[in-house]
């Protein structure tokens, strides 16, 4: 009978790996495609068979052309900066803000608490128009601002430290106020290290999206020497009559591997912070 | 820095049993300074233009015009007569209702079987989960390649294993299936990572009690107690799944622009074209604000499930 249970799981066991060993293959396939192509020649690319291992290794010219015929490594660097602003922008909004909805009692506080839960549902393809409009009439359409201001308050930001600082202790901020601190200093001397750990999960969220984040940059941007990342590609892909891909997938491994890099490192982070969402 | 001066609390009056910032007035004071920053840019920023929007549909604005003109219900009513909103809805709806339950599914699968042993959890729980941080925008050439007609490893695949070979992406009747692939195989890793925390907060004791009841069998114990009680993480991951797909944008606009012959043209993506190609601005406010509908009709239905369950949960 023992013997049997121990079979039955071993073939369980054996079905487990196989099903999600198959399922594992067809999620890397696209990285490990992306990869054996950038090494190769354009000639081997076209090649009528296709073979994961480059005969001829072209990696260094194509990692090289992708660097040299389109300025690659400035759309790295402003994707870093733009996420890197935006971040900071919505720190700055949202702690103040979350503060004070979660521990000042003020009239208007609920009404701004629906607010911001009215803000969750609008998804943020619904305002671009407008935004659009009115980047066009201040002038800063085409700019490193019209990436970062439309993306600068987060509701999202502001609901989940309200989470969090709900969770904060009274005598804590007490304690604080009768050793002189003023409201504002409490948000960035005793609020802001208590919240780091949610800080660094929601800091995840915003520059995975960012840096990722395709269609504000279309619609904003036409300067080359302007692009975050996932535009460049597509100027890339523009440029190269024809679509070399040897040099695009060559761009689209260096675009992909700082976020799968950083995942590969901090797992835990990275899916407790992208699954944050469902705190909501 | 002006602030921190004129919100300091003084301490000395802090002696009644309360250290509240030197009474009401100030503790309102104080909250209304820290909050308003955020306040006023949420207007300006998302919840002035969701309101624009919805003005603007009512209007004839194209962008950059010096005049602008009540039309009423005039933007809706062409849309209505419109052949191409109804291919873009009929698009968007059936994308939505093949790659929702496709992904969600494919989610569950997954999180059970890591769940259902113990050996290279981690490894798994990594490999699907990976997807989901990709720039979906690089890996759409990426699928380009694999779905070229004659050097791409699908049609090369296929080939071998005797089953049809087309330009998938080319091809009205595929076209959209091929950009659901994708979609799916993004999706599957949030969806995994969802059901697994759903899966976690099912107690230990609860699959004890149902053996001690005769429930045998994996199945059983799946359906009489994994499922009731994962109910309410799935209506969440349907939910956000649904939201998702219905904003998928970016490899329709990479890969197929709506073609071939409108057969991949989504609300988004002919929202896109309307306000920012043809710079039709107030009726592809009118197509946002139906975008916009579904959206929140979505939200609406997951939280009536959500409470309804949560009575008898």
């Amino acid at each position: 009978m023992k013997g049997r249970t121990n079979l039955a799981g071993l073939g369980f066991g054996l079905f487990r790996h196989l099903v999600l060993g198959a399922g594992a293959i067809l999620m890397l396939a696209p990285f490990i495609l992306m990869v054996s192509i950038s090494l190769k020649t354009q000639g081997e690319i076209y090649a009528p068979h296709f073979h994961l291992l480059p005969d001829g290794w072209n990696g260094l010219s194509n990692y090289a052309a992708a660097f040299t015929k389109q300025p690659l490594g400035r759309y790295l660097l402003n994707g870093l900066f733009v996420g890197a602003c935006i971040f900071v922008a919505q720190v700055a909004l949202a702690l103040p803000c979350a503060y004070a909805l979660a521990k000042l009692r003020w009239h208007g506080r609920e009404t701004t608490f629906v607010l911001v839960l009215a803000g969750l549902l609008v998804p943020p393809q619904v305002t671009a128009i407008p935004i659009y409009v009115m980047l066009w009439k201040f002038g800063i359409l085409d700019s490193y601002l019209a990436l970062i201001l439309p993306s600068s308050i987060s509701v999202f930001g502001i609901f989940l430290m309200r989470q969090f600082f709900r969770t904060v202790p009274d005598d804590l901020l007490d304690a604080a106020r009768l050793d002189g601190l003023s409201e504002f200093a409490i948000v960035w001397r005793i609020m802001l290290p208590t919240a780091i750990p949610a800080l660094v999960s929601f800091g995840i969220l915003s520059l995975v999206w960012h840096w990722n984040d395709f269609f504000w940059p279309l619609i904003v941007i036409q300067s080359e020497q302007l692009a975050p990342p996932p535009l460049g590609i597509l100027f890339f892909a523009n440029a190269e009559a024809g679509t070399n891909y040897g040099y695009l997938m060559a761009a689209a491994v260096v675009v992909n591997a700082p976020l799968a890099a950083a995942f590969l490192f901090a797992q835990r982070w990275f899916i407790d912070s992208m699954t944050m969402t469902a705190v909501k | 820095m002006a602030e921190a001066g004129t919100l300091k609390a003084p301490s000395a009056s802090a002696h009644a049993g309360t250290a509240r910032p030197a009474g009401l007035a100030a503790e309102m004071l104080a909250g209304w300074i820290l909050a308003s920053p955020a306040v006023m840019l949420m207007w300006l920023l998302l919840l002035g233009p969701a309101v624009a929007v919805v003005v603007l549909s009512f209007t004839d604005w194209t962008f950059g015009a010096p005049t602008i003109a009540w039309v009423g219900l005039g933007n809706y009513a062409e849309m209505l007569a419109d052949p191409s909103f109804w291919v873009s809805l009929k698009n968007t709806l059936l994308y939505v209702s093949f790659s929702v339950p496709l992904s969600v599914l494919l989610g569950l699968l997954v999180a059970l079987l890591i769940e259902a042993g113990t050996s290279l959890r981690g490894f798994y729980r990594a490999v699907y989960f990976l997807p989901v941080t990709a720039t979906l925008l690089a890996m759409a050439f990426v699928f380009q390649f694999a779905f070229h007609p004659t050097i791409g490893v699908v049609n090369q695949l296929f080939a071998v294993l005797g089953l049809p070979t087309l330009d998938w992406l080319k091809t009205p009747s595929t076209a959209l299936y091929a950009l659901g692939v994708i979609g799916i195989w993004q999706a599957v890793g949030l969806n995994m990572v969802l059901f697994l925390a759903g899966l976690k907060a099912i107690p230990r004791d609860l699959y004890e009690a149902a053996a001690l009841d005769g429930v045998d069998g994996a199945w059983e114990r799946f359906r009489l107690v994994t499922w009731p009680l994962l109910g309410p993480a799935a209506v969440f991951v349907v939910t956000i799944t649904s939201i998702r797909s219905f904003q998928v944008f970016d490899t329709i606009a990479v890969l197929t622009q709506g073609g071939p012959n409108k057969s991949t043209s989504v609300l988004l993506f002919q929202m896109y074209q309307e306000g920012f190609s043809f710079l039709r601005s107030a009726y592809a406010a009118a197509l946002t604000c139906v975008f916009l509908g579904i959206v929140l009709l979505l939200t609406l239905v997951q939280t009536t499930l959500l409470d309804k369950r949560a009575h008898y949960g």
